[in-house]
């Protein structure tokens, strides 16, 4: 088969699917699985058009890479661009209300995940219907549960409106600093709509964490395997999602690097291309691409940082530690439970922020001397986003590198996968069992494929069998 | 009688007209219980399973699949309706189309600062699918019925746009509610 009938084959209207993300499972001479590959299919190019943008647009543009998380990309672009303009540390108001609008985002992503995506395959079970096996189908069975979950997402998107002007790709951050703070009226009304969201946070954490606990020799199985990890830490090693240096531990949870100036990013990290996905392979330079790989994002975070400043969370993080016996948890399914302690976490500093009356300053903008290169990089939800940026004398971007969360993932999803493949798939033939297990996998990373791609993405929808010498035996996707 | 069915897809978008539908917040119950969700990355429903009174488009077309999926949605939508301004006019996708695509995918997978590409190979597996010369807005691919503007439309426009929609009233939306930005 050359290469071009091969292509037409892929984008047959029956083969094809609504796109973003599918997976081809390859098997050796033996029938085994060798490889699986989840392939990211869209492309974007924003490295390359937003060169010449006056470097003031980026927070605003850049986050346009994806609407489920804009504010991450809205942050990192205005971090680097805060450097790019000669300010190091920001105004107490800033600094404060740019941290408010970022737990407030980690608290609306988290929970959606956790409810409209993750909640119907934990409370129906991998192998129930599709058709029931989501929101609208918690919706039905578990109504309380389903106006909770929107009410808290609700609730995280009033604190960015209130703090970036806009629910959806708002304006708050502009370079050295923020347009506006935050009004009595406006504190005063998140403090009212605040009031049941503490126990729906824990109520959501214990859902995550009994499931982990119920499950745990099936979820021994099932995906998990040993890993890397990276992520921000504060100097003293504590959790800090809005600024910090990095630090990667190996799978014994041994250093491997650690209070890396954010700003030398690239001495540790680098990206390898493949030629079957749009979404680059991120690995530790010294390493090398084959050891190199590591996670990010919420399980990344728990096993990699030392505490929590906020009582509730850090609670739960000794919880969760004690269960994964002291070292980074093997456990994909586990980024559920750590979510949900971030989720607990964003609650108790939106809460603490809004008691602060610095929130309600004045000095909203500093200005230092130019520079012509910085990067910016935040803990968001989904894991590490990094932003680098050269801007020429004339104020216009030169250069823009972008390493977002999801990208760091990919070796891993695609390792979680080629594991739930090699332990489900019997014969040459792909069941839905495998399908739903595939899709549950990839899930647990709260993939966005928008932002890795630089475009949007969601669950593989078709799962392709080759054989050794590339011809399909088996294809099935989601009817 | 079946309660109508609406559809919707996010092609070269961010899927924040996706979520600013979901900013209708407890509506969303309400809005359950008026239809059904057919084709939606909102339920995960893949294929069309019938005709849809309402399909939504957010993005534009940046490879050949969003040109399939787009016609896919015309042949199964009584009303197609450009949700937000990737769909109405490419958006800041289509940025890319004042630059040829070559030098975006080289800038991308070559010259990039952490790139580690030994062979200098840009991705174009078969199973990839082909990226359009350009980002196309939606009604230069297929007929659309209704443009919603904003980036993204608010949740009040799209909620009263929906809801008269389906009750076949015409779109009459407040000066308020339209909004470019």
């Amino acid at each position: 088969m050359n290469e071009t009938s091969t292509r037409r084959i892929v984008i047959e209207p029956v083969t094809r699917v609504e796109g973003h993300g599918k997976v081809t499972i390859l098997l050796d001479e033996q029938q085994q699985v060798r490889q699986a590959r989840l392939h990211i299919v869209e492309f974007r190019g924003f490295e390359r058009f937003i060169q010449g943008r006056p470097f003031w647009e980026a927070p605003v543009l850049v986050q346009r890479l994806c609407g489920i998380c804009p504010v991450s990309h809205h942050l990192a672009a205005a971090k680097a661009m805060d450097r790019i303009v000669g300010v190091d540390r920001l105004s107490p108001t800033a600094e404060k209300m740019r941290r408010l609008m970022h737990y407030g985002q980690i608290f609306q992503s988290h929970a959606l995940h956790f409810f409209h995506l993750v909640s119907p395959d934990l409370l129906f079970g991998f192998d129930a219907d599709p058709t029931v096996r989501n929101i609208v189908g918690v919706a039905r069975k578990f109504p309380e549960l389903a106006k909770q979950g929107v009410l808290m997402r609700k609730f995280g998107q009033e604190v960015i409106r209130a703090t970036a002007g806009k629910k959806i790709h708002g304006t708050g951050a502009i370079p050295g600093g923020v347009n506006k703070n935050l009004s009595i009226a406006e504190r005063d009304a998140l403090l009212e709509e605040a009031e049941p969201m503490l126990e729906w946070s824990l109520a959501a954490l214990k859902i995550a964490r009994d499931y982990t606990l119920e499950h745990q020799s099936e979820l021994a199985d099932f995906a998990a395997f040993p890993s890397s990890h990276m992520c921000l830490v504060r100097p003293d090693g504590g959790l800090d999602l809005y600024d910090g240096r990095l630090r990667a531990i190996d799978a014994d949870g041994e250093v491997i690097f650690d209070q890396l100036d954010d700003q030398r990013y690239s001495e540790q990290i680098v990206e390898e291309v493949r030629s079957w996905s749009y979404m680059k392979f991120p690995f530790i330079r010294d390493l090398g691409p084959e050891k190199g790989w590591y996670r990010v994002g919420p399980l990344s975070r728990m096993s990699a940082c030392e505490s929590i400043e906020t009582p509730e969370a850090e609670k739960a993080r000794r919880e969760f530690i004690d269960f994964a016996g002291g070292r980074p948890s093997t456990l994909s399914m586990a980024y559920h439970w750590a979510r949900m302690i971030e989720l607990l976490h964003a609650y108790e500093k939106v809460i603490e922020l809004l008691d602060d009356p610095d929130l309600q300053g004045d000095e909203l903008l500093l200005r230092g001397e130019r520079r012509e290169e910085a990067v910016g990089i935040i803990e968001a939800p989904r894991g590490t986003l990094i932003h680098h940026y050269r801007v020429n004398a004339d104020d216009q971007i030169t250069m823009a590198n972008l390493i977002v969360s999801t990208t760091h993932n990919n070796e891993p999803m695609n390792r979680a996968v080629t594991g739930v493949a090699r332990r489900y798939l019997s014969g040459a033939t792909i069941t839905e069992g495998l399908l739903n297990r595939v899709e549950v996998a990839i899930r647990a990373y709260d993939p966005c494929l928008s932002c890795a791609t630089h475009a949007m993405g969601q669950m593989p929808l078709v799962v392709t069998l080759v054989g050794p010498d590339g011809e399909v035996i088996d294809r099935r996707s989601r009817p | 009688m079946s309660k109508p069915a609406i559809a919707t897809t996010s092609l070269a978008g961010c899927f924040g007209c996706h979520m600013s539908i979901l900013d209708i917040d407890a509506r969303i119950l309400e809005l359950i219980d008026l239809v059904d969700f057919d084709k939606s990355p909102i339920d995960d429903i893949k294929r069309f399973s019938r005709t849809c009174k309402v399909g939504l488009v957010e993005g534009g077309c940046c490879n050949e699949e969003n040109v399939e999926v787009l016609r896919e949605f015309r042949r199964h939508c009584e009303i197609l309706v450009s949700l937000g301004d990737c769909a109405i006019m490419g958006g800041i996708p289509a940025m890319r189309n004042m630059v040829p695509l070559e030098e975006c995918l080289d800038e991308a997978y070559r010259s990039g600062p952490t790139v580690y590409n030994p062979s200098g190979e840009i991705p174009g597996d078969p199973e990839i699918p082909l990226l359009l010369n350009k980002v196309y807005p939606a009604h230069e691919v297929v007929k659309i019925d209704y443009h919603l503007p904003g980036c993204p439309p608010p949740a009040e426009t799209i909620w009263q746009a929906l809801v008269a929609l389906l009750e076949g009233r015409p779109l009459d939306l407040p000066y308020e509610l339209i909004k470019y930005d």
